[in-house]
């Protein structure tokens, strides 16, 4: 197999690899996050506000951690500079 | 398929150009500007208030409060840094629905411009507030073994304020521009609501943790005030 084709399948794979591994975690984690947040809403209901409030920005962080593994394998599948380089230089 | 409204170059002259970025963050500071200009043009302290006016107040007075609520200090110094950038930022957001109009937030420069004044007002707050030798101070506590730890962090939490906001508003324009591709009928719509939600969302997260960040480098008090407050505390 060429470079060419090298680079694509490698690009490809590693994108939908990034994707699977690297959402596990924040899955579990935000799964965690909520179930505690809805369990303390449930006990003390006067203090939803705050809780809510540091949900959301607590889930925002974590979240961002799929959303670094997003731009990965965006960047592999649509701006990968290996491709480019390959294909400007054959 | 282009992954920001950088490589949209619209007018060129030799080495200066313009592009989609910095035409559409244009648009939204006139937006901006414009509008608080005419709102705030007559301002009115009775009973009755022009719409506007009670729009505007409603948002300062909420923004106030949020400010209050997360750092625990009175918002008047840090209202007009952290409401901007809220406001741009969830302005910048919604116009998403715009047909034609690229959100300025879905492109790494902005975003990285947004984090870097963050990086910039953090130790500006911190030295209005105790003063160079007090704000240096809190690199070293609870010992000088946290201070490579400490710089590392104000540059990773920088990085990561900019990519969180780019990754998620970018990533909602790709999205959409695939399931275009895919399923043109109805599921880009969804997905655009979807969008709107996370934009505001992601305007929320940003203010209140360049809020944290700066309350973090601000509150740092003196031995001396916390002993005068706790006897106020006792004496009521």
């Amino acid at each position: 197999m060429d470079n060419i084709g090298l680079i694509a399948m490698v690009s490809i794979i590693i994108a939908g690899m990034t994707m699977a591994i690297g959402s596990i975690g924040p899955a579990l984690g935000e799964a965690r996050a909520v179930a505690q947040a809805l369990s303390s809403i449930a006990q003390q209901p006067d203090a939803s506000g705050t809780i809510t409030r540091t949900l959301f920005v607590g889930l925002a962080m974590i979240e961002s951690m799929a959303i670094y593994c997003f731009v990965v394998a965006l960047i592999l599948v649509f701006a990968n500079p290996f491709w480019k380089y390959v294909i400007t230089h054959p | 398929m282009e992954l920001s409204p950088d490589s949209t170059i619209l007018w060129q002259w030799g080495p200066v150009k313009l592009n989609a970025t910095i035409l559409y963050t244009w648009i939204v500071m006139a937006i901006l500007v414009i509008g608080s200009w005419l709102s705030t043009r007559q301002l009115s302290d009775q009973t009755k208030l022009t719409r506007r006016q009670n729009l505007l107040e409603t948002l300062v007075s909420y923004m106030n409060n949020q400010i209050r609520s997360t750092s625990r200090q009175e918002p008047g110094r840090f209202l007009p840094f952290v409401g901007t950038l809220f406001l741009f930022i969830a302005f910048s957001n919604s116009l998403e629905i715009v047909p034609g109009f690229e959100p300025p937030t879905g492109s790494l420069s902005t975003t990285a411009a947004l984090a870097i004044c963050v990086f910039i007002a953090v130790p500006f707050y911190g030295i209005l507030q105790g003063g160079v030798a007090g704000y240096l101070k809190h690199y070293i506590k609870p010992s000088i073994f946290m201070l490579p730890f400490e710089i590392i962090g104000e540059f990773s939490r920088t990085l990561a304020l900019a990519v969180r906001l780019y990754g998620n508003i970018m990533s909602g324009t790709i999205i959409v521009g695939i399931l275009l591709s895919l399923a043109p009928l109805f599921f880009p719509i969804v997905m655009q609501v979807l969008g709107l939600l996370i934009g505001l969302i992601q305007a929320y997260i940003f203010a209140v943790l360049a809020m944290v960040y700066i309350a973090s480098a601000t509150s740092i008090r003196s031995r001396k005030d916390f002993a005068q407050e706790k006897a106020i505390k006792g004496d009521e």
